[in-house]
């Protein structure tokens, strides 16, 4: 015995499951999506819903996987565990999941945004890499 | 203030990326179901704050509170709190001894008087003049009255700071109290449990950085979003009670299938904490999941509740429609206001 896999514990959903293992709330986040896009169209104003504090069956994931889809970005950041940022097919809306070391997902959210903030560079980190780059280049002219 | 004082310049100092820090500030917010946006206007709020001076006095305790928050895994999230504040007095962790970290503490409290957060854990032993526990020759209880009057507020860390814990079982030999039986004229914070999931001690800490303030605490002092719910409401042999299916021993063939450990002395329904939903060891599990009831230990006077093995006398019929409208309920008033369990998550993560 290895792993917690080999412990003989039946895990059983407590949710009240309608059908295929689906407990409705698939349809109130895919809702709740489209009214915060309508949102962002309207006035510019971004949302998020947080999945982690959500009761969702692996069977719910899975609907909301293949509903939103993978749109054309994907990108990897990797501090402290990695994160992913995928946009979905509804450009707008972002699958953003955050790991830890042990890649335990630590926070899963769904943003409706032009782009999520943890990927634009932040502008101190822009201002001091500028700084970097200028005493590189001063003393490759030193040289 | 000098923008080199803040928290988010002496964090870049550490390197710690401004990226690393905003995904330590919504795993948080995460955590403690803050709102979505929340994180964002925390680690704002955050980078812009000084590092929050903390005072941590070590009472009649076993160090416990300290490892599970020191010794998680490494490096982790909930360690990166120790970037946020500034830990001036910790009798474990300080490298300063005898005078010189007494000296140190004097100092801290001087220095950040009215300001600092006082962490306790350990009773306050009261009897015999508090003579069962004193440190550089000063009684618990007379030490905690001194550092108390400049807190801006206490946290109470473990069961034992929280409600007296095991040093307060019956007989009780050295009289000892908690932090609240004591500090009347403070607000005051229990994060109990022995002991506490090291993600609620770093959660806490990090919403008093970033407010100012303590979260809403329930009738016994403890934080609603980490103490709000049952063992039992969020177990995930909860459906086993539901259907009566109990195991009777720890071997027969109910333990075998991971029914309900009601009948063998589970604590879980009269228990507050986020052991079920948070877990142990970075997510592994907690003492159901491993086939042991709950002891209940972050109840007050959970060591005097008779047997850990005799069934609870409580009917707790009357629970099961509640929490089933409590869920659907919460869903229904909007999905981003739900702040539900993370446990299934957990299961959806192991099988993605």
């Amino acid at each position: 015995m290895n792993s917690l896999t080999h412990i003989n514990i039946k895990v059983i959903n407590p949710l009240p499951c309608q059908s295929a293992g689906l407990s409705g709330n698939t349809d109130a986040i895919l809702h709740e999506i489209l009214a915060l896009l309508e949102a962002f169209v309207a006035t510019g104003q971004t949302g998020a819903i947080d999945l982690h504090s959500l009761p969702l069956t692996v069977a719910d994931y899975e609907v909301l996987r293949t509903t939103l889809g993978d749109g054309e970005v994907h990108a990897h950041i990797n501090v402290i565990g990695k994160t992913e940022v995928r946009e979905t097919l509804y450009p707008g809306v972002w699958w953003l999941t955050y790991y830890n070391m042990e890649e335990d997902i630590v926070a899963d959210l769904l943003e409706v945004t032009t782009i999520p903030e943890i990927l634009k560079s932040p502008a101190e980190d822009v201002r001091e890499g500028l700084a970097c780059l200028r005493d590189l280049t001063g003393a490759v002219t030193m040289m | 203030m000098n923008e080199s004082d803040t928290l988010g310049a002496s964090l870049v100092r550490s390197g710690v990326s401004r990226r690393s820090f905003l995904k330590f500030c919504t795993a948080m917010a995460s955590l403690m179901a803050l709102p979505p946006g929340a994180a964002y206007a925390m680690a704002d709020a955050l980078s812009r704050a000084q590092r929050q001076s903390v005072i941590w006095l070590s009472f009649q305790e076993c160090t416990g509170c300290v490892e599970s928050l020191t010794r998680s895994f490494d490096p982790t999230l909930e360690q990166m709190i120790f970037e946020m504040i500034s830990l001036d007095y910790q009798e474990t962790l300080q490298a300063a001894s005898g005078e010189a970290a007494e000296l140190a503490r004097v100092e801290a409290m001087k220095s950040s008087y009215g300001k600092y957060l006082l962490i306790v854990d350990g009773s306050i032993p009261t009897k015999d003049g508090g003579v069962y526990s004193t440190v550089a020759g000063v009684s618990n209880y007379d030490r905690l009255i001194e550092m108390a009057k400049g807190a801006a507020a206490i946290v109470a860390v473990g069961t034992c700071s929280s409600y007296g814990g095991i040093p307060h079982a019956n007989p009780n030999p050295t009289g000892a109290v908690s932090v609240s039986d004591i500090i009347k004229d403070k607000p005051v914070m229990n994060v109990p449990g022995c002991p506490p999931i090291p993600s609620v001690i770093a959660g806490t800490l990090a919403y008093f950085v970033t407010y100012g303030k303590l979260p809403e605490l329930d009738h016994i002092g403890r934080p609603k979003v980490f103490y709000a719910d049952t063992i039992h409401d969020r177990c995930y042999r909860r459906p086993f009670y539901d259907q009566g299916k109990f195991a009777k021993t720890f071997d027969d063939e109910g333990a075998r299938n991971g029914w309900c450990l009601y009948e063998l002395g589970c604590k879980g329904p009269t228990t507050y904490n986020a052991c079920a939903t948070i877990k142990w060891n970075g997510g592994v599990s907690y003492p159901i999941e491993s086939g042991h009831g709950c002891l209940g230990c972050s109840e007050p006077n959970f060591w005097d509740n008779g047997s850990f093995y005799r069934p609870l006398s409580t009917p707790l019929a009357s629970n099961t429609h509640i929490i089933a409208a409590g869920t659907l309920g919460g869903i229904a008033a909007g999905v981003v206001a739900a702040g539900l369990s993370r446990k299934h998550q957990t299961h959806i993560g192991e099988e993605k």
